[in-house]
């Protein structure tokens, strides 16, 4: 009997089978279900990659870590209102309202006129606030992890960062990307 | 086209990415396998997105369109998740 059905698989039902079994595999893969994003950018503009990535991955069901690092530590400052500001020196790609010299982007008081152009241009357009896309993100999951080196280097305490920060090194970044297929350096 | 009759309505307009999503994503835990949930969107990003996001999660895209004034409309249907 065992015989007679051994004889009977092919080589195409093997593969068939193979097939199916492989595709479900795939389909439980833990890691896709895991996202991580190196945060590096203190500045308004650059604290909006690594929150809208976060807060739509973790929309779609994942499993999201961000790691805030160098200047990124400015976007889970508890002053991140004041702190994270944008400007157009060096930044030729910056939309301003009229042509401008590279000098005259560098004069004073050049910083708040181009950060308060984008905070009212993103407002008026309906875009999310970072209050906003960092309340969701701490809402739906999101783990926010502060680089602790660095806060040591910039003189931060833990009292210096919003509520629900967590604090870690290179070595818990790593173990956790090495678990998601998604990581991302911003 | 016959109308499909939802259970829940997640108005998104004037919402701007990734918030339609957000909010999809955070509304559709509340509804039962099989419910349906109706979206309205301005966002053209989301024409893309809702498929993207519908593929990701098992929930299924059953159809979208535009209506004469631009709104985006999506029809989701909940699909729990296997374990």
């Amino acid at each position: 009997m065992l015989e007679a059905q051994a004889t009977n698989i092919t080589e195409e039902v093997v593969r068939e089978i193979v097939r199916e079994e492989v595709q479900r595999a795939f389909k439980k893969d833990p890691a896709k279900k895991k996202m991580v994003i190196i945060s590096s950018k203190g500045t308004l503009d650059w604290a909006y990659p690594p929150l809208i990535l976060a807060t739509a991955g973790a929309a779609a069901g994942m499993d999201v870590s961000v790691f805030f690092t160098f200047y990124g530590l400015n976007v889970i400052h508890k002053d991140f209102e004041r702190v994270l500001k944008v400007s157009p020196v060096g930044n030729p790609g910056m939309p301003m309202p009229m042509p401008m010299p590279d000098i005259v982007t560098a004069l004073p008081g050049m910083t708040s006129f181009a950060t308060g152009m984008m905070k009212r241009k993103f407002e008026k357009k309906g875009v999310a606030g970072i209050r906003e896309l960092l309340d969701v993100a701490v809402e739906s999951g999101v783990r926010l992890i502060a680089c602790q080196m660095t806060m040591d280097v910039f003189e931060y305490g833990q009292d210096d960062f919003i509520d629900g920060v967590e604090f870690g090194g290179a070595a818990a970044a790593l173990s956790e990307a090495r678990k998601g297929h998604v990581t991302l350096f911003v | 086209m016959t109308a499909i009759q939802e259970n829940k309505l997640l108005d998104a307009r004037g919402l701007l990415c990734p918030m339609p999503i957000v909010k999809a994503g955070k509304e559709i835990r509340s509804l039962e396998d099989g419910e349906i949930m109706k979206i309205l969107a301005t966002d053209r990003g989301a024409i893309v997105d809702f498929p993207a996001w519908a593929d990701d999660t098992g929930n299924e895209l059953m159809e979208w369109h535009e209506e004469e004034d631009g709104v985006l409309v999506f029809y989701v249907r909940k699909v729990e998740e296997e374990d």
